[in-house]
């Protein structure tokens, strides 16, 4: 009987790398719907006593934490948005358009993969600072508006679309911008859905940057508006777990939505290189 | 008939990469060149006020820097984060995913989506969690070791706990990605490697040892190179468990360059951090790759 002794290894293993992943997720939602003062005691017995919703009621009415998922909102699908544009255009032209200086642009752009992002941080505050945009959403997007990966992804989907179906279109007279938007966008809907979960997640999961560039509570994203608020209410637990299950929610739910085409990505990302 | 009127496929080519090509000089190449200089200027809270008060002090920083012992401290933790965590999360990404490879495992998809759950949560909201899963009284962590029988820890008030508690809740968040890496090279080995070693008499852990572990060494490479570069630039753990604290014992290399340029706005100095990280980085991927390199001569 050597099959179920292994299935039962399998399994049970499996089960307790299941719970370590989602236990302190399942805490923060049970610590979350618990009477005020009630939550700090109690790590294992969390789920007996009273329920409450009210916690939810104060982090918008205490806490104010509505604008900051509204700014989160706001700053991630505009994100999401802009750089679905720009990325798809230029990894469109990559993918299936002769132009002068493309292989070596694209070379140019493939060093950017290996640069972290903070080191263009300082400068890029100094700039956005010249532009006068600290402070608002628009100094908070920048970063944002095209990445490298992004492009190289919408790329290589690309390649493979059959060149017979571009010339039809240019031979029925349509012009190459008309291509890239009725032929090429339709075409490339898996590549778009994929490079649109990463980027709305990464967006919304932002923290150094937003950091950096909004002081204003008024303008501030949900993980720099809990991070502030720690510093006050670290004692507040039912409350800013309230807060930390509000900001996780709707990463979660866009995951669990679009699941197929976010892994996908990193799958892609992991053939490239 | 249009031809004159219509875009040469060229033209449109330029036209359509100028927009996103312009957003990553402008904002990105444009800004790392600018912080090579940067780190050779002692850009400081009065030469943000007036540029008049910018000077040119060649590699004063880097001295200063080596000579720093809070930049030591830094970069003694960072790599101490980095040793012992990457090969953490990689080891449970890899038992994951042979796990969730098995023939035997049922319920695949939802074990799937369960382990990789953490990865696409917001870190700050998960760090602000595991906070009061690491307090030492009434904390969950310390909860449950008292079941095992263990003393309660201060998770994050004792400098030498304070790291291993960001490298549990580290590998906790990240663990799965790799999964799924692994998960989609092991799919990629051809099931008659595994027949032949049943056949050889090979039991379930000498098949992975002579199949499994050498045909996944391109991925290993590849995991480590993507998980070591990530690992460097650790920030949001401590910046919310400890503040880099107690004792500077949690101060990574990015918090020292957060700290010294936009708290203390020394942004010359904290230039010459970015660029020092990133010269490790560079050294560093160049060493995980070099053993591939040879590989691939021979």
């Amino acid at each position: 009987m050597k099959f179920p002794v292994r299935t039962v290894v399998v399994h049970a293993t499996l089960a307790i790398l299941a719970i370590f992943a989602v236990a302190p997720l399942i805490w923060m939602v049970l610590a979350s719907v618990r009477p005020s003062g009630t939550a700090t005691d109690l790590g294992l017995q969390l789920g007996s006593g009273t329920l409450t919703l009210a916690n939810y009621g104060a982090i918008f009415t205490r806490l104010h934490l509505a604008t900051a998922f509204a700014n989160s909102l706001l700053i991630a699908t505009t994100v999401t948005a802009i750089s679905l544009l720009l990325n798809s255009m230029a990894g469109y032209a990559f993918a299936k358009l002769r132009f002068r200086g493309r292989d070596l642009s694209a070379r140019l752009l493939s060093a950017a993969l290996i640069v972290p992002a903070q080191v263009a941080m300082l400068p890029l505050f100094l700039l956005v600072k010249q532009l006068g945009l600290v402070n608002t959403y628009a100094g908070v997007i920048i970063p944002g508006l095209a990445s490298v990966f992004g492009i190289f992804l919408i790329r290589q989907y690309a390649m493979s679309l059959p060149d017979a179906l571009l010339d039809a279109a240019r031979i029925d007279g349509a012009s190459e911008l008309r291509i890239y938007r009725s032929v090429v966008l339709p075409l490339c809907r898996p590549a778009l859905l994929t490079l649109g979960a990463f980027t709305f997640l990464g967006t919304w999961n932002d923290f150094l940057w937003p950091l950096v560039v909004l002081s204003d509570s008024q303008r501030q994203t949900l993980p720099v508006a809990l991070a502030n608020l720690l510093g006050e209410h670290v004692q507040d637990v039912e409350l800013m777990t309230a807060g930390a299950t509000l900001t996780v929610v709707p990463p979660v739910l866009a995951f669990l939505l679009l699941q197929r085409h976010y892994v996908r990505g990193i799958l892609a990302g992991g053939v490239k290189q | 008939m249009a031809t004159g009127r219509r875009l040469s496929a060229s033209k449109a080519g330029l036209i359509l990469v100028a927009p996103a090509a312009t957003a990553i000089f402008v904002f990105f190449f444009l800004p790392v060149a600018a912080a090579l200089l940067l780190g050779f200027t002692d850009f400081d809270i009065y030469a943000l006020a007036d540029l008049a008060n910018l000077r040119w002090v060649g590699l004063d920083n880097y001295a200063h820097l080596l000579r720093d012992p809070a930049f030591h401290k830094a970069l003694r933790n960072t790599a101490y984060f980095v040793v012992v965590g990457v090969p953490a999360s990689i080891a449970l990404s890899l038992c994951a995913a042979v796990l969730l490879h098995e023939r035997v495992t049922r319920g695949k998809a939802i074990f799937r989506t369960l382990l990789f759950l953490p990865v696409v949560t917001t870190l700050v909201a998960v760090a602000v969690v595991w906070r009061y899963i690491f307090q030492p009284r009434g904390g969950l962590l310390n909860e449950l070791l008292a079941g095992l029988g263990i003393a309660p820890l201060d998770w994050l008030g004792d400098p030498v706990w304070a790291m291993p508690a960001i490298m549990l809740m580290a590998v906790w968040k990240n663990f799965g990605f790799n999964m799924l890496i692994f998960l989609a090279a092991l799919q990629s080995i051809p099931e008659q490697l595994y027949e032949a070693a049943d056949l050889d008499g090979a039991g379930p852990v000498s098949r992975h040892r002579h199949v499994t572990l050498p045909l996944l060494a391109p991925t290993f490479r590849f995991v480590a190179v993507i998980t070591v570069a990530g690992y460097f630039q650790l920030f949001a753990e401590p910046y919310v468990l400890t503040g880099g604290g107690p004792a500077d014992s949690t101060l990574s290399v990015v918090l020292l360059m957060y700290r010294e340029g936009f708290r203390w706005w020394n942004m010359g100095y904290a230039a010459a951090v970015a660029v020092m990280l990133f010269a490790i980085l560079v050294a560093t991927t160049a060493l995980l790759l070099a053993p591939g390199a040879r590989r691939g001569e021979r």
